[in-house]
């Protein structure tokens, strides 16, 4: 009985730590997706187009990207960088790392959804005399949109526990909070709460994926 | 109303239309027929520039689509086109809008029509076809039937004055095509043209003012079944 009350005790004493670590991975997480999302439909249109240049620099770019570790990534950003003149603080070269990554993976994904819609959707628009611009809008990116919820989805909770690479260039992120107090207490007890935190938010997002899809089960 | 001169279009080495003529008067229903793969599709296409030609005329009214070979500048294109409309063999129905919204999508994006009126002229288009019930519904929730009419609502919605029909039958269970056609004559009332493709006979004598065939990239019988109608 006493053990369990002295986990909980030290458990509301490391919260104000793990609470701060939360708001550094969920800032980072938000962010990346607000920029990582518009980035990757922008790279995806630049796969599709019809300008062999804008292909190839867009194909490059996913080739490099994907191709390279995230972590080498933010290093590359925040000690490499600089080399060229060009400095970042801590969590913006995370977030400028974390986008662009995210953005190339968004990109095939978008990709994949948009060339999923059939030409028929593109015939039936042309031929009422709807726009290109009009049709790729209301008519191809919407069904590609609940095409690519479910790996979106996927990409969503693989980022939020991605989010902990940053402590290489020394952001006090959730992970790393953990890692301090278990260091500093000589206890894995901090591993565990982190570990259930992150749990706890990968549910979340699970569940709200879930919620947005249904919103779309309207149509077939 | 449309005349077609000369049309030759290729798939690369393999010519599809090889001197295409083909003229549709005013209000009359023109029944394409003849054997998959002589074309009859690519020339339906090419009508609505989904297909590029190589050389001859296609002339909508007075105003040339292709004329000699040579497309009309873009402007003049979506002018002209905006005259035919198509109805798909499957219908190309926008899935994620509601029968309504299929309908006065084009109208309001196109036209500029506001949405209360494209609504209620939609509205007048679904009544005529019998659909009032199913302003609300989704494509995936019709049958093929209804499907279709939608795709009929949808095209005549933008007043073409030429309509053109792919397979209308193909997709639908044989006992709808007596409907079918009674639809289609329906429509002459508006005094539309229309250009339809099928190989099903039945349905063609069924519908048509006039029926030629349609074999090797030609129109090779263009009164074929004439007498045989004209003799009923």
């Amino acid at each position: 009985m006493d053990m369990i009350n002295n986990i909980f005790e030290y458990t509301l004493l490391l919260m104000p730590q793990v609470l701060e670590g939360l708001e550094i991975t969920l800032k980072l997480f938000a962010l990346t997706l607000i920029f990582s999302i518009p980035l990757g439909i922008l790279l995806a249109l630049g796969r599709l187009s019809r300008f062999k240049l804008v292909k190839a620099l867009t194909s490059l770019y996913i080739v490099v990207i994907r191709g390279t570790p995230l972590l080498l990534q933010i290093v590359f950003v925040f000690f490499g960088l600089p080399l060229i003149g060009i400095t970042f603080d801590r969590f913006p070269a995370a977030l400028f790392a974390f986008s662009l990554n995210y953005g190339a993976y968004f990109a095939e994904i978008f990709r994949a959804g948009i060339t999923s819609i059939d030409k028929g959707q593109y015939e039936g628009a042309e031929v009422l005399g709807i726009s290109g611009r009009e049709t790729f809008f209301h008519i191809i990116f919407p069904q590609a949109l609940k095409r690519v919820l479910p790996p979106v989805g996927n990409e969503v909770v693989t980022l939020i526990k991605d989010t902990a690479l940053v402590y290489i260039i020394g952001l006090d992120e959730l992970l790393k909070v953990g890692k301090i107090a278990c260091n500093r207490d000589s206890s894995l007890i901090p591993l565990i709460i982190i570990a259930i935190v992150y749990l706890i938010l990968t549910a979340i997002l699970s569940k709200i994926m879930t919620v947005i899809e249904k919103k779309y089960d309207y149509y077939q | 109303m449309l005349h077609i001169e000369n049309l030759y279009k290729s798939f690369g080495s393999n010519a599809v239309l090889k001197g295409v003529n083909l003229h549709i008067y005013p209000g009359e229903i023109l029944v394409v027929v003849g054997p998959s793969g002589g074309g009859k599709t690519t020339l339906l296409r090419s009508i609505n520039y989904l297909e590029k030609c190589e050389s001859g005329s296609i002339c909508l009214g007075n105003n040339y689509l292709l004329k000699d070979g040579r497309y009309a500048s873009k402007q003049d294109l979506k002018a002209i086109r905006r005259n035919i409309g198509l109805v798909f063999q499957n219908f190309n129905l926008f899935p994620h809008l509601s029968v309504i919204e299929n309908i006065t999508e084009a109208p309001t994006r196109v036209l500029g029509i506001a949405k209360e009126k494209a609504t209620q002229d939609a509205l007048n288009i679904l009544g005529f076809l019998g659909l009032s019930g199913k302003a609300n519904s989704y494509p995936y929730e019709l049958s093929g039937g209804q499907k279709q009419r939608v795709a009929i609502g949808r095209a005549l919605a933008l007043n073409p004055k030429l309509m053109c029909f792919d397979e209308p039958t193909s997709a639908l269970d044989p006992a709808l095509t007596d409907d079918v056609a009674n639809l289609i004559k329906s429509l002459k009332v508006k005094g539309m043209s229309m250009l339809i493709i099928t190989h099903d006979m039945e349905f063609a004598k069924k519908v048509a003012d006039r029926i030629v065939s349609m074999d090797q990239g030609q129109i090779t019988n263009e009164h074929m079944y004439d007498n045989e109608k004209t003799g009923s």
